[in-house]
């Protein structure tokens, strides 16, 4: 148990020496680092939001709401294949549940509807591997003239996983133009998006940026109900009833189709009004949508229309002539910043889906340096009581320990700078506790040797079967928790991840300095000392 | 030069002997934390209920906390706690979970934030929605019960089946007394004190491992006496070593609750009655239960070498 190869003394010194040099960055500031020579190791400890302070946004894709807008469009598209020649009679078309309804009039047209319908499934092609291709919707023609088409589960499965990652992409966008911080943006499970940011204190700005659908539409306004009436009351088939986004301001009736969408927008800057000096929103069109927005205009002169954003209008200026030239302005009461959010969002294009925000943990940078003052005070205090503790009962053994808990800690911060992990407040919980567990496994050894020299061997031989015997137990000890940290990373989540990380990584470093390092450290005491009595 | 001792050698504690009362206060401990958990419940914080929780720094040093409660109950949002923590100036206010699901509570912050604003800085806001809320509680749950059985197989493979369901029963009291420790003190409950709650599962396991397998060497070592005896032998041989390691691990944790700031306080309370009632249990708990599941004293000892090296064997177990 003594013995020790020339090449295991230089594996294992070797190996401590890396991890404090890996360690090491930790110790100094950003720019100290940066200034270093190319050859040496720069990386330093990703700490935790709750650490450097920043902002956790998850947010979930709102399936009832996504699901209510696409049956919505598939009741026009029923509409529109039912027009197609021959015209099928239908009465009590709409939306029911997870689907749409419909009663065919005619029942020996029932095949044809079939026919009809058919294409309108919608069938959803993901099957790279060439597996059977899911259909968003299910079909049902009863015989009584009953169709239903039903969304599937593997078609809203489907649909919210890639509205999931074009919501990703558009996200990404929005906040690159932003261009302060530097967010995480990522999948959660099936229908969710972690937005992380760290060193943003105040994630009010972000969240607006973030959580907006910025569903844009122009549409123009129903000319045929005087203003002041009620716009409940003049609704008619075809149009649709919008508030302003001014609370208190008028509601407005207008044609349901839009003229434009956000999509057909190519540029959008924020500028000033040249005769108001008014923050403004400017946009390009398209070709396409430049030639339809001239050609609705020069129709509609005098007419109003209303510029639409997620289901308010922002505007509804009156048409006063023919825009041809492809380009327009948003006027609606912006300040500078939100003229330019607005901006950054149609520049961005829309999120296919609205999102709503399930959890939201945001921290304040002072809080999370106070957090790290009293986690450095704590485990200065922790390691000196331990140390002065040790050297009490075990004497020169124990400043071997203490050697040994002070290696440990050094891996543990090492590893974890390596692996890139986050380093959180339980984190440091968790390496205080490694001090408290790797200190056992000390104890186990010299509590053994104490046994073993008592029990009448010789100094030497004590050692050696203490060594021995001991390893044993640290081994299925270590293991066992071991087992509990692992268990933890993987199922835990937030602060219980954040502590099983450094807690598992400590109980590796842990076995690692009780079968290596330490053992090396006595070993070279024996030679040294050659002790003949055993005083613990 | 004399080093410190805390444990005198060669002692002698009957413990087994005392199992006749320490087992059934520990089961009786164990049922009262079941009994105060379903009777009065924790304090669920935030994580498990959802709601809201801000953390405000006011300009005046000495925040007027009549007055913020005044302003934040006439939001109008329900149950609106306001309470100072640490530092002079620092207030945590909790708003119960909002009846309207995430939009509402979205809603209900912006309300508290055009309330306060210029009067404070917020330093830390944590929202959790009503969906969020019962997953988490779900994970944790799901996250005790798989380390749990991960631990008892491993422990199964190791040594006996009657230490497997020993070292699990032991872990189990150390987890519900914890619980009735958070009910008892109704300090707040949320992720970190279930992080709390499975370290100490973890340090309870390794503890208990650590004692078994001593037991496991002394059953080798000695085939002439009883069972209980044989325990009895072990757990006193370290008793320096465990009471050297509570030590250690309660300096540490001592230094954390009182060093580690305002908001892993709770943590390290709960850590350092869950570590105290671990190294109890794996002695007074863990260690009976190999009596009382008839661990058999020749269950470590190959069968060939059993006849030729213990024949009173049979006469000792009649």
């Amino acid at each position: 148990m003594l013995q020790f190869t020339r090449w295991k003394m230089v594996a294992i010194l070797g190996t401590v020496l890396v991890g404090i040099l890996i360690a090491l960055p930790n110790l100094f500031s950003k720019e100290t680092v940066d200034s270093w020579p190319s050859w040496v190791p720069k990386r330093q400890l990703v700490l935790g939001l709750d650490l450097q302070g920043g902002a956790y946004l998850l947010y979930e894709v709102d399936k009832q709401d996504y699901v209510q807008k696409r049956l919505r469009t598939l009741v026009s598209e029923i509409r529109k294949a039912m027009l197609e020649d021959p015209r099928i009679g239908y009465s009590g078309l709409g939306v029911q549940g997870q689907g749409v309804q419909l009663r065919v009039r005619d029942l020996s047209q029932l095949d044809l509807v079939r026919k009809r319908l058919e294409p309108l499934r919608n069938p959803l092609s993901n099957s790279i591997l060439g597996g059977t291709p899911v259909n968003e919707f299910d079909l049902s023609v009863a015989n009584d003239g009953l169709v239903q088409m039903t969304y599937t589960q593997a078609g809203l499965d489907q649909r919210v996983r890639s509205i999931v990652d074009q919501s990703i992409e558009v996200i990404a966008r929005r906040i690159d133009q932003l261009g302060t911080t530097e967010p995480s943006i990522q999948r959660q499970g099936a229908d969710r998006i972690l937005v992380e940011a760290p060193g943003l204190g105040d994630p009010e700005r972000l969240k607006s940026l973030v959580g907006q659908t910025a569903q844009l539409t122009f549409h123009l306004v129903d000319a045929t109900v005087a203003p002041g009436q009620s716009a409940d009351q003049a609704r008619k088939p075809g149009t649709i009833v919008l508030p302003s986004n001014e609370a208190g301001g008028p509601s407005y009736v207008l044609e349901e189709a839009p003229l434009l969408t956000g999509e057909d927008l190519t540029d959008a800057q924020a500028t000033f009004d040249q005769r108001s000096n008014e923050p403004v929103v400017s946009f390009r069109l398209t070709t396409g949508g430049a030639r339809t927005f001239g050609d609705v205009t020069q129709k509609n002169v005098n007419r109003a229309f209303a510029i639409v954003l997620d289901d308010k209008v922002i505007s509804a200026p009156v048409i006063r002539e023919p825009i041809l030239g492809g380009s327009g302005q948003i006027s609606g009461s912006f300040t500078l910043q939100t003229a330019n959010d607005l901006a950054i969002l149609l520049r961005a294009g829309s999120l296919p889906a609205k999102l709503t925000i399930v959890e939201e943990r945001s921290i304040g940078p002072g809080l999370g340096a106070d957090s790290i003052r009293a986690g450095k005070i704590a485990s200065i205090i922790a390691t000196a009581a331990v140390c002065a503790f040790m050297v009490a009962t075990y004497g020169m053994l124990g400043w071997i320990a203490n050697i040994a808990v002070l290696v440990n800690v050094i891996l543990i911060f090492s590893i974890v700078t390596l692996l890139g992990a986050t380093l959180s407040l339980p984190g440091i919980a968790g390496v205080i506790i490694t001090v408290g567990t790797a200190v056992d496994s000390n104890v186990l050894i010299y509590e053994r040797i104490r046994e073993e020299f008592r029990s009448g061997r010789s100094a030497i031989a004590s050692i050696d079967s203490g060594f021995h015997r001991a390893l044993g137990t640290i081994l299925d000890a270590n293991v066992t928790t071991l087992i509990a940290a692992i268990v933890l990373f993987y199922l835990g989540s937030g602060p219980i991840r954040g502590f099983a990380v450094t807690h598992a990584i400590g109980v590796a470093t842990t076995m690692f300095t009780a079968f290596t390092f330490t053992r090396l450290m006595v070993a070279m005491w024996v030679r040294w000392r050659r002790p003949t009595k055993i005083t613990l | 030069m004399r080093h410190l001792r805390l444990v005198p050698d060669n002692t002698t504690i009957p413990f087994m002997r005392m199992r006749r009362w320490t087992f059934p206060i520990a089961a009786l401990l164990s049922a009262l934390s079941i009994v105060l958990f379903i009777a009065i419940g924790p304090n669920y914080g935030i994580d498990f209920l959802g709601g809201t929780v801000i953390e405000i720094q006011t300009k005046d040093q000495q925040p007027d906390l009549g007055k913020l409660r005044g302003e934040l109950n006439g939001l109008g949002l329900g149950d609106v706690q306001v309470q100072t923590i640490g530092a002079d100036n620092s207030v945590l206010i909790r708003i119960g979970q909002q009846t309207g699901g995430e939009a509402a509570q979205q809603e209900a912050i912006s309300k508290v934030r055009t309330a306060l604003d210029g009067q404070a800085e917020f330093r830390r806001i944590d929202i959790v929605g009503p969906r969020v809320s019962g997953e988490l509680a779900w994970n944790g749950a799901l996250a005790m019960i798989v380390t749990f059985v991960a631990i008892a197989i491993y422990v199964w493979f190791r040594f006996e089946w009657q230490f497997a369901v020993g070292s699990i029963i032991s872990a189990a009291n150390v987890v519900i007394v914890t619980f009735g420790f958070y009910v008892v003190t109704q300090h707040e409950f949320n992720l970190t004190s279930l992080a709390a709650i499975l370290t100490t599962v973890g340090y309870s396991l390794n503890d208990t491992v650590v004692v078994y397998d001593r037991i496991r060497e002394t059953l080798r070592k000695y085939k002439k006496i009883s069972l209980a005896d044989l325990i009895d032998r072990a757990i006193n041989d370290m008793l320096g070593r465990t009471v050297i390691t509570t030590v250690t691990t309660l300096l540490a944790l001592f230094s954390l609750y009182f060093f580690g700031g305002e908001v892993i306080q709770a943590f390290t309370l709960a850590m350092i009655f869950g570590v105290i009632a671990a190294i109890l249990s794996s002695v007074c708990v863990a260690a009976p239960i190999l009596i009382y599941f008839g661990l058999r004293t020749d269950s470590m000892n190959d069968k060939k070498t059993d006849d030729t090296k213990s024949p009173t064997k049979g006469a000792q177990k009649a």
